[in-house]
């Protein structure tokens, strides 16, 4: 497709011109952003209800998370939040080519994220830090409550950033085909608001998982 | 699908969305939000269909004080089943997502929701989601009630809970993308010239719901993760014995499901709206407060789930505040049901079963509400919680209210969904028999639960034996009311007479295009003038039309009165209401 | 009155019950008259073809409806909210010389133990006009205590002392419910409460057979279950003795003091590491929830309470509000 072709091409239905169809995207995804903070709110909200019963608890189990994993990852995750910026900002003046290197950049980051992450999952698997095991390594009792928090979090947290590297991939492939009009449909912003939302809430998880035990 | 080019300005013989496509096909993929209306009309039916057949085998076994039908897990089966099923596979869907779904877009003029593709990925979502519960039932069933609360479903169920709550939580994901999508679709699809204060309350209702659907839905899912991984990996959250406390659940689970009553009546409050105004042809009393009322009944709700757990062992200055926020939010819903009698003064009124079905709500309602506040009071709710108060308090709201403001919505928008007539004696007696059916078998059951019933019980006190009878033979004439419309509507599609464009003379856009509506909506794209249910200026005399302000109510809103150039002109279609920024 | 038409009266707290339940029932027949009224009046006048004039509300008018309605609602729901809020809080208050009960509940039965080491299951026998306080503990899910004819119940929690206050003011035989979903035998998990004459009350107690009473038992699993190698006077461990240590005022290690009441004493045996005593180090094993069930513990909170008798009584705050029972 040539780009002529592609910018002749109309929005979607039902709207009639781009400017809506931005609007509506962007508004959409800010919703939807609405939504994912009160999922990750009532989980942190738990965390604070326990960490105020179980203070020591807490403080004795996040110490045996790992830090240098947790802050490597929250740079990582930083730099691919402006690598995705720069795309989005890039897709408005139409710049394809440094378009498609921040989000070859940005999903290249949030993979890296994901294999530290796994390295994290594997040293936390050897030391026996899982809630629920017999002989579970620490004491008292409520650090288990501590480790329920960290698995569900970190785990929900992966879930929302592969589903990012998915559509971060998607995305890609769609303006690399020139398959839709990406300068001027509100895709980019989209997946640029949905992938800053997983950097936020990992700016928040890394100081309740990693520092709260090193106060 | 089609993907030709749509030509919105097609002649009058050309295919409405119904005759578009004929294959399966066309229908399993179609993005058009009417189509996706049916496809959810007809999964609710089916749902509405097992549920209520699990009610009647419930209510069979109640006929007597001992167990006789089932065993006593089978009745903690068949009363998980009806919960789970009715509540999120029937009820919260109910309006929203086929009313809503149909007539949404229609009523503010657009020619489909904002993310069509969206739509369908829900239906998907909550189809998946039901048949994941469904499954569950069929493979030994889950006993844990559809509150599922821990620790008894967490550690000591030995049922199917983790595959009901995936069905849940699943099906979640679908009612928050439908919400984000109405909303949306609101805010950027209305037809020009209507103003946010232009918005039929049925669209407003449906805006309110969406926002509990968007900040509601994510709790629900958080409590049913917390049951998952406990049972999955044995994480210890809600497991006292490492810290954690059964009671989170509730708090979570409430902050979800109080406000999801909320979801199941809102739509009901904007449907029925519609219905009144059309058959007392009167504008709405008071628009302004009916709006304030939807949204701060939307607000309010979420700050007031502690009521479920004033016997739980939480604090009394918390149970107290709750008790008072409580209180708070029956005054919007008092202000709604006396402004739905206001409206009918000075009408000129028929009664067609839309409106006896609204009627029907409107009492029915009113009743529910009423006995909310026993509940709202803390030392009532001690007595009453967790009994058969409880079930008839809030099967008025849900039942009473919501489900016979679905049949009214389903029969008022009947005509322009098939674009046939249905048996109108048959549905007036329907609406009746249903009326009357159900205060036969819920009224009872406020008076056994005041003489200590508790909820979810096979065998009982010999005691409560009458008024327990009495509920069943009521649930025989209700069952009845429920299958007969099955009937005459499933009779219309075949025999029914053409309906017309407009067979009521309501006011609504979507009444605007013809029935069943065209693939695109509109031949032409309406362009709006005045607000919403001017019934006044197609039936009051001729004469008064330029003169005073005929018809005062609804203060604020009667800014614009052009009369020159007919309600709904022919206009080219800008999708940027002109009125929106207001 | 105990059957299909009333559920019985039988505790002090059933009369302001009453008066509020019956306000309520006036109120709500009335709103429904009201509504119901004017909707068969308008639809009556307002139907289709009658010859009424139709007049127009004045806008002024129709507002000035629209705020009386709004408050008048408002002003019935806040007084209503007023007269429960405070009939609840005047019920709350547990006097000091009420009787304590403790209660065991368990998939599916209630089990009962009296001050006196008499016990029962799935009945409970208490003295009329004698302030009754139920300290019950769950064993395993979420059950609820419920006796209509006292129009009380209270949800029992696993994990917490959950307290129910009541003064039975009329003997007879009354049923026993568990209101909270338990599994298979919910429906059947019942009983009965028999308020009896203070009198014979005291003749049933002393007709029981004497089981051990709860603090024995307890004394024998202090032994039994090794406390006393820590927490006795000839111990060779640095541990706190705990002679007189109920209700007195505790310092802790990080500088609070806490009141060594029962949740506090529950917790020090479930969770020692948690709130130490200062003075000494946290030493003391912590899988006691793992060898010790639920009645064990109550058993030997009751021991150590009882070494604590003669002290006076400190005041009863709860630790934490997670921990807070309905008082």
């Amino acid at each position: 497709m040539t780009p002529e072709s592609v910018h002749a091409a109309e929005p979607n239905q039902p709207f009639l011109r781009w400017s809506r169809q931005r609007e509506a995207t962007t508004f959409g995804l800010w919703i939807f952003l609405a939504s994912e903070m009160v999922f990750f709110g009532a989980l942190m909200m738990g965390y604070a209800m326990h960490r105020y019963l179980w203070p020591d608890a807490f403080e004795v189990a996040g110490a045996h998370t790992n830090i240098w994993y947790g802050s490597i990852n929250t740079a990582i995750l930083l730099t691919s939040s402006a690598t995705m910026a720069v795309a989005a900002w890039a897709a408005r003046d139409g710049l394809r080519r440094t378009v498609l290197t921040g989000l070859g950049l940005t999903a290249a980051l949030g993979m890296a994220f994901l294999v530290l992450k796994g390295f994290e999952y594997r040293e936390d698997f050897n030391e026996d830090l899982i809630p629920g095991i017999v002989a579970f390594p620490l004491d008292p009792p409520q650090t288990q409550i501590f480790f329920s928090y960290y698995w569900m979090m970190t785990g929900i947290h992966a879930v929302h950033l592969t589903i990012g590297i998915g559509a971060v991939l998607t995305v890609a492939w769609v303006v690399a085909k020139g398959r839709t009009d990406w300068t001027q449909s509100g895709t980019l912003h989209g997946l640029a608001l949905y992938w800053h939302l997983i950097d936020v809430i990992w700016i928040f998880l890394y100081p309740l998982l990693y520092l709260v035990g090193r106060g | 699908m089609t993907d030709a080019a749509i030509d919105t300005t097609r002649g009058a013989g050309a295919p409405n969305y119904l005759t578009a496509g004929t294959r399966v096909r066309s229908w399993l993929l179609s993005t058009d939000h009417k189509r996706i209306a049916i496809l959810y009309f007809a999964t609710i039916t089916v749902f509405f269909m097992i549920g209520g057949a699990a009610a009647t085998l419930m209510r069979m076994e109640l006929f007597t004080p001992e167990a006789d039908v089932v065993s006593a897990d089978g009745y903690n089966k068949l009363f998980t089943l009806h919960g789970v099923i009715m509540v999120f596979f029937f009820l919260v869907p109910a309006i929203p997502t086929t009313l809503g779904n149909f007539i949404l877009p229609l009523a503010i003029g657009a020619r489909d929701m904002a993310f069509p593709r969206v739509n369908l990925i829900s239906w998907y979502l909550t189809l998946s989601g039901g048949m994941l519960a469904l499954a569950s039932m069929l493979l030994g069933g889950v006993d844990t009630g559809w509150t599922f609360y821990t620790p008894y479903s967490s550690v000591y169920s030995n049922s199917y809970v983790t595959l009901a709550a995936l069905g849940v939580f699943i099906s979640g994901f679908g009612n928050i993308a439908t919400g984000v999508n109405f909303i949306v679709t609101v805010h950027t699809q209305r037809a020009p010239g209507l103003g946010w204060r232009r918005l039929p309350l049925f669209v407003w209702s449906i805006y309110a719901t969406s926002i509990i659907f968007v900040l509601g839905t994510p709790a629900l899912a958080v409590a049913l993760l917390m049951v998952v991984v406990e049972r999955l990996f044995g994480l210890g959250l809600l497991d006292p014995a490492r810290g954690g406390d059964p009671i989170l659940f509730q708090h979570v689970f409430w902050f979800y499901s109080h406000p999801a009553v909320y979801i199941m009546v809102l739509p009901a409050m904007g449907v029925v709206t519609e219905v009144i105004t059309c058959f007392a042809r009167r504008r709405v009393f008071g628009y302004t407060m009916m709006v304030g009322a939807m949204l701060a009944i939307a607000v309010v709700s979420f700050f007031v789930w502690g009521h479920h757990m004033f016997v739980s062992g939480q604090s009394l200055y918390a149970s107290l505040i709750f008790s008072f926020l409580s209180f708070v939010i029956a005054v919007p819903s008092a202000i709604k049901v006396f402004n739905w009698t206001a409206t009918l003064y000075g009408g000129h009124i028929t009664f067609e079963s839309p409106m006896l079905y609204a009627m029907g709500f409107v009492g029915l309602f009113t009743l529910g509400g009423l006995t909310g506040l026993f509940l709202a009071s803390v030392p009532i709710d001690v007595h009453v919680h967790d009994t058969y108060f409880i079930v008839a308090h809030f099967h008025y709201i849900m039942v009473g209210g919501s489900v016979a403001a679905f049949f009214a919505g389903l029969h008022f928008w009947w005509p322009k969904i098939t674009g046939r007539t249905y048996n109108e004696r048959m549905a007036r007696a329907a609406a009746i028999l249903m009326f009357l059916g159900f205060n036969f078998t819920f009224f009872p059951q406020f008076i056994v639960g005041y003489l200590g019933m508790p909820r979810r019980y096979h065998v009982y006190l010999d005691q409560f034996q009458v008024w327990n009878v009495a509920s069943s033979l009521g649930a025989v004439i209700l069952a009845a009311a429920y299958i007969l419309p099955l009937c005459y509507l499933g009779w219309s599609l075949i025999g029914g007479h053409k309906a017309g464009d407009d067979p009521w003379e309501a006011t609504g856009l979507e009444w605007q295009t013809s029935s069943p509506p065209p693939e695109h909506n509109f031949e032409r794209l309406p362009l709006v003038t005045e607000e919403a249910y001017a019934y006044h200026e197609k039936h009051e005399h001729p004469k008064e039309r330029g003169g005073g302000n005929q018809d005062s109510q609804g203060t604020g809103h009667r800014t614009r009165q052009e009369r020159s150039g007919g309600r709904h002109g022919p206009g080219p279609h800008a999708d940027n209401p002109a009125g929106g920024g207001r | 009155m105990n059957g299909a038409w009333g559920p019985g009266a039988a505790s002090a707290n059933v009369q302001g019950f009453d008066t509020l339940f019956t306000a309520l029932v006036i109120l709500s027949v009335v709103i429904v008259l009201l509504v119901g009224g004017l909707v068969v009046v308008f639809g009556v006048r307002f139907r289709k073809g009658t010859k009424v004039e139709r007049h127009a509300v004045p806008t002024l008018v129709s507002r000035e409806v629209e705020i009386g309605w709004t408050a008048a609602t408002a002003f019935i729901a806040i007084f209503i909210f007023w007269w429960a809020a405070s009939f609840r809080i005047t019920g709350a208050v547990i006097p000091d010389d009420a009787l304590e009960i403790h209660v065991e509940a368990k998939q599916w039965m209630w089990k009962v133990e009296h001050p006196s080491g008499a016990r029962e299951l799935n009945a409970l026998h208490v003295p009329r006009g004698q302030p009754v306080v139920l300290k019950m503990a769950s064993q395993d899910v979420i059950h609820s205590f419920f006796v209509p004819a006292f129009r009380l119940k209270q949800d029992v929690v696993p994990g917490r002392i959950s307290i129910l206050y009541f003064e039975p003011t009329r003997t007879g035989r009354y049923p026993l419910e568990c209101a909270e979903y338990c599994g298979t035998d919910h429906a059947r998990m019942g009983g009965e409460v028999v308020v009896m004459e203070p009198e014979l009350y005291a003749s049933w107690t002393a007709a029981q057979p004497q089981a051990d009473n709860l603090a024995r038992e307890g004394a024998a699993l202090f032994t039994a279950a090794g406390c006393s190698g820590c927490h006795s006077p000839a111990s060779s461990v640095h541990a706190p003795q705990l002679d007189g240590v109920y209700g007195r005022v505790v310092n802790l290690i990080d500088g609070r003091s806490v009141v060594a009441d029962e949740p506090y004493i529950r917790d020090s045996i479930l969770r020692p590491a948690r709130d130490v005593v200062a003075g000494y180090d946290p030493i003391m094993p912590t899988d006691f929830s793992r060898i010790l069930d639920d009645g064990e513990i109550t058993a030997l909170v009751s021991y150590i309470r009882e070494l604590g008798a003669g002290m006076p009584p400190g005041d009863e705050t709860l630790r934490s509000p997670m921990m807070e029972t309905d008082r």
